[in-house]
């Protein structure tokens, strides 16, 4: 023990009093509070700054002349006739041909210098279709002022109902933002770090310093030391973003809210309403045990992952030739990543996800992921227990193939051999 | 009393044998060469020392007992292809690695310092290991082998990689060594410095030992019984003539060859009939033997 202490502690000093390491962990919450900043500023520019668009409608049916219900941001210009070069500078032109009914509603037409966007195609055919209904159900007798008191404007409020039976706030949107971060968080740290193992142990055996080594300590002693050091390094420089990052986006919406109330005083009450339940469910979640939880992903699936990066760095002479070892070992993070976003969004206690917050490779992600959402605990505890004891079959794995490949130089091993290394003496 | 005995070891590889049932017994207190080709089991045997692998059959006796893992702190080990951390500070390395061998910090500490000192590195020691000559690295790679005072040094090739110069001082030191109780296992295949440290010698190749003893002995073993002599006068009939060459005013230099005759017999006989100028013993050199013995041994 004293052995793998001394190479963590060896691998951590090395790497924390690095130029290259102060200056990210510096760097890197500045990056992150200036990528919020951009975010936020763009968020709020979207909103406020959204310019109308105004397009040009001309309705040869006279079906709907000066009566199209006007979406959010646009405005109506009713024209007789197309023309090359009107007044106002228009977005584009909706065209209703004579024959148009609504009965048969056809052939609209809309022209515009650039593609519309999605968004814009979405709202014209809703102005068409609301106000053709409008025009159905006038015909058929009601009254304007009728349908004017048909509008209802719903506001969705979410409850869940928790294990106690009680029913609380419903955290969607904060549990969807929590789960992103969390696999996002994990993806780049195993990533990051798990090369980083890799690069060492390559360093160690390409400058020959292993040999030496591993006369005064046992291959599997070496390797531990050396991923448990780096585990050391990347939980300091997590610790120092998050402290930073809190304390820079802190400042950051402070500046945002000042700015905001400044300009508009309290003309956003939509705004204060939207953050208030956020920020009342956000209160209410049990801070301690997703730290303690994530955490335990954190350490595990980055442990998991670094042994076979480390077996990896054992068996190669350089740099290029990771490459095909590494893809097999990144699959199941790339794909754990990928599906991440469709789990929060779709189902995440379906069978898929349950799955693969069980399954070892992928539930360091799959499993935070899913936390926000309160998965069963008994899921919970045997993703857990699996994941120690792959940890611990995957590293006495890798810690055959790592005695082996650091003493064997020339040339690059086959999966074979590298199967032949494990079961050697 | 041997230090280390090694007992009808053998170790195989998938596709070759790299041991096959070598014996030796390295006394205490010598510099014993482990001599052979480049490929024919030096490095293997050593690794197998140095508790890096396991031998297939066969055992290893450190000071009378089975090698087992508190043998490391007595060894230690200059591997052939050799390196240490760059971008590491020299004082730091050295703290560590003496660490690593079982020194506590404050004696790693004293014991680099003195090293240092003796070595003329100490305006050096807070430098990066890349910043050091290469000759400096490899004396700073030499500090790290001996800093925990090893029962058994086991040196891999280690003058490769020295100029003259430092290969002297690093030779001395080896010899300083010795002569306070280290037992010093000297791998090479080079033969020139054999002959002037090794007192004890094994040969290997191709995985089997051809033979092994104290240097002298071997020598007087591989001896052809071949003589110089510078005489004047006649030669008496009993002398095989091999090779004989006027070289000034009746003396003649002449070499020969005797079966079953000791030197002074030799020296008595031939004074009846000349006047010696010079006589000495042909003695094979290491080299010689070397080469000889692994033809030998390739062609049976």
């Amino acid at each position: 023990m004293r052995k793998i202490w001394l190479i963590t502690k060896r691998e951590y000093l090395s790497r924390v009093t690095k130029k290259t390491f102060i200056v990210m962990t510096i760097l890197g919450p500045i990056l992150i509070a200036l990528f919020y900043a951009v975010i936020i500023g763009l968020a709020i520019n979207q909103k406020t700054g959204e310019r109308t668009k105004t397009i040009g409608v001309v309705d040869s049916s006279g079906l709907f002349k000066n009566q199209l219900e006007t979406p959010e941001k646009i405005q109506f210009v009713y024209f007789d006739t197309e023309t090359k070069q009107p007044e106002i500078e228009l977005e584009g032109w909706l065209i209703i041909p004579q024959k148009f009914s609504l009965d048969q509603p056809n052939d609209v037409i809309f022209k515009s210098d650039n593609t519309p966007t999605l968004d814009l195609q979405s709202k014209l055919t809703n102005a068409i279709a609301v106000t053709g209904k409008n025009q159905k159900l006038l015909k058929k007798g009601l009254r304007q002022s009728f349908l004017d008191s048909l509008r209802v404007e719903v506001n969705l409020k979410t409850l869940e109902v928790n294990e106690t039976g009680d029913e609380v706030n419903s955290r969607a949107e904060l549990n969807f933002g929590l789960g992103a971060a969390f696999a996002f968080i994990i993806y780049f740290f195993i990533f990051l770090y798990g090369v980083q193992v890799m690069r060492g142990v390559m360093e160690e055996k390409t400058n020959r310093i292993v040999e030496i080594i591993v006369s005064s300590v046992k291959p599997f002693q070496l390797m531990m030391g050396k991923i448990l050091g780096i585990a050391m390094v990347g939980l300091t420089q997590f610790l120092i973003w998050i402290l930073l990052s809190g304390v820079l986006t802190g400042i950051i919406s402070i500046a945002f809210a000042t700015k905001m109330g400044g300009m508009e005083d309290a003309a956003q009450p939509g705004m204060q309403s939207a953050m208030g339940p956020i920020m009342d469910a956000f209160m209410s979640l049990n801070l301690g045990f997703y730290l303690i939880v994530f955490v335990f992903y954190f350490l595990f699936g980055y442990l998991l992952y670094s042994s076979m990066f480390a077996a990896i760095g054992s068996a190669v002479d350089s740099e290029s030739d990771t490459q095909q070892f590494m893809l097999p070992v990144t699959i199941p993070l790339i794909i754990s990543f990928a599906t991440s976003f469709s789990i929060l969004s779709s189902d995440p206690h379906g069978s898929m996800a349950t799955f693969m917050s069980i399954f070892p490779l992928t539930s360091p992600i799959i499993m935070m992921v899913r936390l926000p959402f309160n998965p069963p605990v008994w899921e919970l505890v045997v993703s857990m227990i699996t994941l120690v004891s792959s940890f611990m079959l995957f590293t006495w794995l890798a810690g055959r193939i790592y005695k082996v490949g650091i003493l064997m130089m020339g040339k690059k091993p086959t999966y074979k051999e590298l199967f032949k290394w494990m079961l050697m003496k | 009393m041997d230090l280390l005995e090694i007992k009808e070891v053998s170790k195989f590889y998938a596709t070759h044998k790299a041991l096959d049932r070598v014996s030796l017994a390295v006394p205490q207190g010598c510099i014993y060469g482990l001599l052979g080709p480049n490929g024919a089991g030096k490095t293997s045997l050593i690794r197998i020392l140095n508790q890096i692998t396991a031998p297939d059959t066969g055992e290893v006796l450190f000071n009378g007992e089975p090698l087992n893992p508190s043998h490391i702190y007595h060894i230690g080990y200059l591997p052939e292809e050799r390196g240490l951390y760059k971008k590491q500070k020299v004082w730091e390395q050295m703290i560590y690695f003496g660490q690593l061998k079982g020194l506590p910090v404050a004696e790693a500490k004293k014991r680099s310092q003195e090293w240092l000192e003796k070595f003329d590195l100490v305006s050096w020691k807070n430098k990066k290991v890349e910043e050091l000559s290469k000759g400096m690295q490899q004396k700073v790679q030499f500090i790290i082998t001996v800093l925990h005072q090893p029962q058994l040094l086991i040196l891999d090739e280690p003058f490769t990689g020295f100029d003259p110069i430092n290969a002297e001082i690093i030779k001395e030191e080896i010899k300083s060594l010795k002569s306070k109780g280290t037992t010093i296992l000297y791998s090479t295949h080079r033969m020139e410095s054999v002959e002037e440290i090794c007192d004890h010698i094994c040969l290997i190749n191709k995985s089997k030992k051809i033979l092994d003893g104290p240097v002298k002995k071997i020598k007087a073993e591989n001896s052809k019984n071949e003589f110089e002599l510078i005489y004047e006068g006649n030669l008496p009939g009993w002398v095989t003539e091999v090779n004989s060459e006027l070289i000034e005013d009746g003396y003649h230099k002449l070499i020969f060859k005797v079966d079953n005759m000791n030197r002074a017999e030799i020296i008595k006989r031939l004074a009846n009939d000349v006047n010696i100028w010079s006589f000495r013993e042909i003695v094979p050199t290491i080299h010689q033997i070397f080469i000889d013995k692994v033809k030998e041994f390739n062609h049976a």
